[in-house]
């Protein structure tokens, strides 16, 4: 912290010189170098998309109660960028199927996704538009995958709204291009893979964790938080 | 809530304005049910509610029923309330299936719906509460201002919650049932 405080103070002259125009050679190449990041224009694009998703405001049933809670200061998804609901599927890029989808509401789910903008996602939240949970009758249709596509099923009934938060997370790093590998590491999982099991003349588990650990390093070895860990290798 | 003796009473009265009305009474938990003949379901109801000393004035509830391997199969249950003396008295007129068991998928299948008078001129609540009756079991109100479906699509086919209907959904698959029967999955 202190290094970082003096460090700063060292900055703002050269800051001050630049814009003086006194910055000439080394120094000037030395000081835009240290300010510029480069990047591709579609992952600048989608790390703008993934911290500013709109969603629709739009409730089908009980479930509709938690997503609102999801946006109460208590769990508070403007941390996120999403707490800006809107009231018209034109103005959103997210639809939160929060409840049970009936035979007669489908239709109109449909024609609202229909009219969002692209690019635009789908999150099923909860048992019953996941799989039409415990509605299995005549007047529920079982998941709502049957009539529109749908990119994160949130489980639960209804899922808390840290869970929903959770869905929401892996949406956005859905959206910045980076589908969440790696669960196997952080579940402890490795090994657990049925062409993984232990036999005569193959790696054991230990090797293929050992190997998965070197390709993939922890968020806490490259320094950067954990959202953006990997971003620029991905897409540079 | 009219006691026993005094739901006796109502239906000798009603009895005596028209011969063939009542056909039965039932006083339960002390609920008191006069159970009336379809046909004259309306002259039931109308004395109910326009003799000064009954004064049944509102109908808090209007349904239908199932109870299938019974005969006759169908009932439809009037609740009514006297708000003056908050007493409540049960009419429910038992309809036969005019089907008869038979699948209604032919042309005439309208003709083989269990019909009744509609009491809407009586009391206009029950416009909503015949419509939802016709949805889900298929009893015609005669008379009914619009009746067609109201809490089902338009186009659907079908009585949902008639007993002989089926349930639908999916059925739902999990690894406990390997024991029950081997090799689900395939």
């Amino acid at each position: 912290m202190e290094v970082e405080r003096e460090s700063l103070r060292a900055r703002q002259p050269r800051a001050r010189d630049l814009l003086r125009g006194d910055l000439e050679g080394k120094d000037l190449e030395q000081y835009v170098e240290e300010r510029l990041l480069t990047t591709t224009l579609e992952s600048a694009l989608n790390w703008g998309r993934a911290n500013a998703l709109f969603p629709l405001t739009f409730g089908l049933a009980c479930c509709a109660i938690e997503m609102m809670s999801m946006v109460t200061s208590r769990y508070d998804i403007a941390r996120f960028g999403a707490e800006a609901f809107r009231a018209s599927p034109r103005q959103a890029d997210m639809i939160i199927l929060s409840g049970r989808v009936s035979i007669k509401m489908a239709p109109v789910v449909r024609r609202v996704y229909d009219q969002m903008l692209e690019p635009k996602w789908v999150i099923a939240m909860g048992a019953c538009s996941s799989s039409g949970g415990m509605f299995a009758n005549y007047a529920v249709v079982q998941g709502a995958d049957k009539f529109m596509p749908v990119d994160i099923h949130v489980p639960g009934c209804p899922p808390r709204p840290e869970a929903l938060l959770h869905g929401f997370n892996k949406l956005q790093r859905l959206v910045r291009g980076q589908p969440d590998l790696g669960w196997r590491q952080r579940y402890n999982a490795v090994g657990t893979e049925e062409w993984a099991r232990f036999e005569p003349g193959k790696p054991t588990a230990e090797a293929i964790e050992r190997a998965a650990l070197a390709v993939a390093p922890k968020h806490s070895e490259t320094g950067a938080r954990p959202d953006f860990a990997g971003d620029e290798d991905s897409h540079a | 809530m009219p006691d026993a003796p005094g739901l006796e009473l109502i239906a000798q009265e009603i009895e005596e304005g028209r011969q063939g009305t009542v056909i039965e009474t039932s006083f339960d938990h002390g609920r008191a049910t006069l159970i009336v003949n379809p046909e004259n379901v309306l002259h039931a109801l109308t004395w109910l509610r326009d003799t000064p000393e009954q004064g049944y004035r509102f109908l808090s509830s209007l349904h239908a029923a199932d109870y299938l391997p019974a005969s006759p199969r169908f009932a439809v249950h009037y609740e009514l309330l006297c708000r003056e003396r908050v007493e409540r008295i049960r009419v429910k007129a038992l309809l036969n299936d005019p089907a008869g068991g038979e699948t209604n998928g032919s042309s005439s299948a309208a003709e083989k719906l269990p019909q009744l008078d509609s009491c809407v001129a009586l009391y206009p609540t029950a416009e909503f509460q015949e419509r939802e009756a016709y949805d889900f079991f298929g009893i015609v109100f005669k008379g009914h201002p619009d009746l067609r479906r109201i809490l089902m699509p338009e186009d659907y086919v079908g009585w949902p919650q008639r007993r002989d209907y089926p349930i639908g959904g999916e059925p739902v698959l999990f690894t406990h049932n390997e024991i029950e029967s081997p090799r689900w999955f395939e």
